[in-house]
């Protein structure tokens, strides 16, 4: 890539910030050039956070259909999968999933409750109600 | 040499990817300069790695260099510097050592999350936890961070930093802080780099898993046509193909998957040493890079409706620089 090949598409997705990026100069040599973007990196980017939003809003209607707990919404809203809470948390998997039903989840003590508080940045009281809105 | 003098002024410099970044940083203030392509190449960092084992949310490990801590493994066994590295089972513990560190002048680098780095815009905030960056100083409640990713340094909170610094989960940083203690005073730089590019010729070529190296880029070119084929096509391929591609051009990568990182790393090394022949090998890699670029932007394209979805297209290109890349180990490693 030469240095007046490096892609400066205008994005919302960084907020100005520019990432280095490696090019050569008018002499051939190598040097750092900060990038303000590239396409098909920040619409990858946004595609990533886009899925995870999507996931977290149909976590949101199930949780207020009584079909999952507040956790699961609480995890996608962190950008966070199973496999990511279950080993911030120390819990197994299956039992993530577990405290996903309603039912065991309102009777979860404060004692396991304080681990999910910790990794996900909420306090206990948080983690058992839904938000209004989930955008 | 030893560091009981004060430290110069710290001078910030904007990095293309974090470990390197603060390696090289972090080295160069401490009187040995050393450029990021330089400290990438002499680690032997550069990779390709397709673990289908390995989630990242909910997709297959795509890496396109090797993993985190191995540039400061790899810079520290071929220069032989030392490092005083700590992790804390405590918070509190690791922040006063943070406190004590910077009240003795110290410069030193983290492990942290990005997710919980406030200064990262919501965009980019993912919970990788092996994210490094340098703390020079503190304001009362704000620590002053030289964090290579961004043009000019940033302040972070207390209560933001810790976060970041405890994060849990895969990688976790345990509050991981480290200085260089000891840097030899004759360094012999072509042993360096000579070992770095045999350690890394027979990571790309010689790996025993053809998941590894440039059997593994032909591999995810497989991968690709095989789910194309698949009745999860329609839903799951853009999404597949965006992983790919956000893999090797998100954050840090210096552009085409590190590819342009190691080829400044050949060219410099080339003038360095005096040869040529690394220079010959820098513009291949760079050629490279391109078509790296050139898969990225196809395959955008594609998902995004604008060209059709051309799997046997894509497929072609990774075979294309698989070869380009193979081309160009056999004669560095057969001169060296």
């Amino acid at each position: 890539m030469k240095k007046d090949e490096v892609p400066q598409d205008a994005n919302d997705t960084y907020k100005g910030v520019k990432k280095l990026l490696y090019a050569k100069g008018d002499d051939g040599s190598y040097e750092g050039v900060a990038s303000e973007g590239w396409e098909p990196d920040f619409t990858s980017t946004e595609a990533a956070v886009a899925e995870f939003e999507r996931r977290r809003d149909e976590a949101h209607a199930r949780a207020k259909a009584g079909q999952t707990s507040e956790l699961e919404y609480y995890m996608l809203a962190r950008r966070l999968d199973v496999p990511d809470l279950a080993m911030a948390t120390g819990f197994p998997g299956w039992r993530v999933k577990r405290h996903f039903k309603p039912a065991t989840y309102a009777k979860l003590p404060d004692r396991l409750m304080a681990r999910y508080a910790d990794v996900l940045g909420h306090s206990i009281a948080e983690l058992r109600t839904l938000p209004d809105h989930s955008a | 040499m030893s560091y009981d003098a004060a430290p110069l002024a710290f001078e910030h410099r904007q990095s293309a990817h974090c470990e390197t970044g603060v390696v090289s940083s972090l080295l160069t203030h401490h009187g040995l300069p050393i450029s990021e392509p330089m400290a990438f190449g002499i680690s032997a960092s550069m990779a390709f790695a397709y673990i289908p084992l390995v989630k990242v949310a909910g997709m297959p490990l795509i890496a396109y260099r090797m993993r985190p801590g191995s540039v400061m493994r790899g810079v520290s066994e071929r220069l032989k510097i030392k490092w005083h590295k700590q992790r804390f089972k405590d918070e509190a513990e690791g922040m006063a050592a943070l406190d004590a560190a910077l009240a003795d002048g110290k410069v030193v680098g983290l492990q942290t999350s990005v997710y919980w780095l406030p200064y990262f815009p919501e965009n980019m905030r993912f919970h990788f936890n092996a994210h490094n960056l340098i703390v020079y100083g503190r304001d009362g409640d704000e620590y002053l961070i030289s964090d290579p990713l961004f043009e000019e340094p940033v302040r972070c909170p207390r209560a933001d930093l810790q976060k970041a610094r405890f994060a849990k989960g895969a990688l976790a940083s345990k509050g991981l802080m480290y200085y260089p203690t000891d840097i030899p005073a004759d360094i012999d730089f072509e042993c360096a780099i000579k070992s770095g590019i045999s350690r890394n010729y027979k990571y790309m070529t010689k790996a025993p898993l053809p998941v590894i190296g440039v059997r593994g880029m032909k591999y995810m070119a497989r991968q690709i046509v095989k789910l194309s084929k698949s009745d999860k096509a329609e839903k799951y391929l853009p999404l597949y193909l965006g992983h790919i591609v956000r893999m090797q051009e998100e954050i840090g990568t210096g552009g085409a998957g590190f590819r342009f990182i190691y080829a400044a790393f050949l060219q410099e090394a080339s003038e360095l040493i005096g040869r040529p022949d690394w220079a010959e090998a820098s513009d291949q890699l760079t050629d490279a890079g391109d078509e790296w670029r050139r898969f990225a932007l196809m395959a955008t394209k594609m998902c995004r409706g604008r060209s059709p979805m051309n799997a046997e297209k894509l497929r072609d290109q990774l075979y294309k620089i698989s070869d380009m890349e193979l081309t160009l180990w056999r004669p560095l490693k057969a001169n060296l």
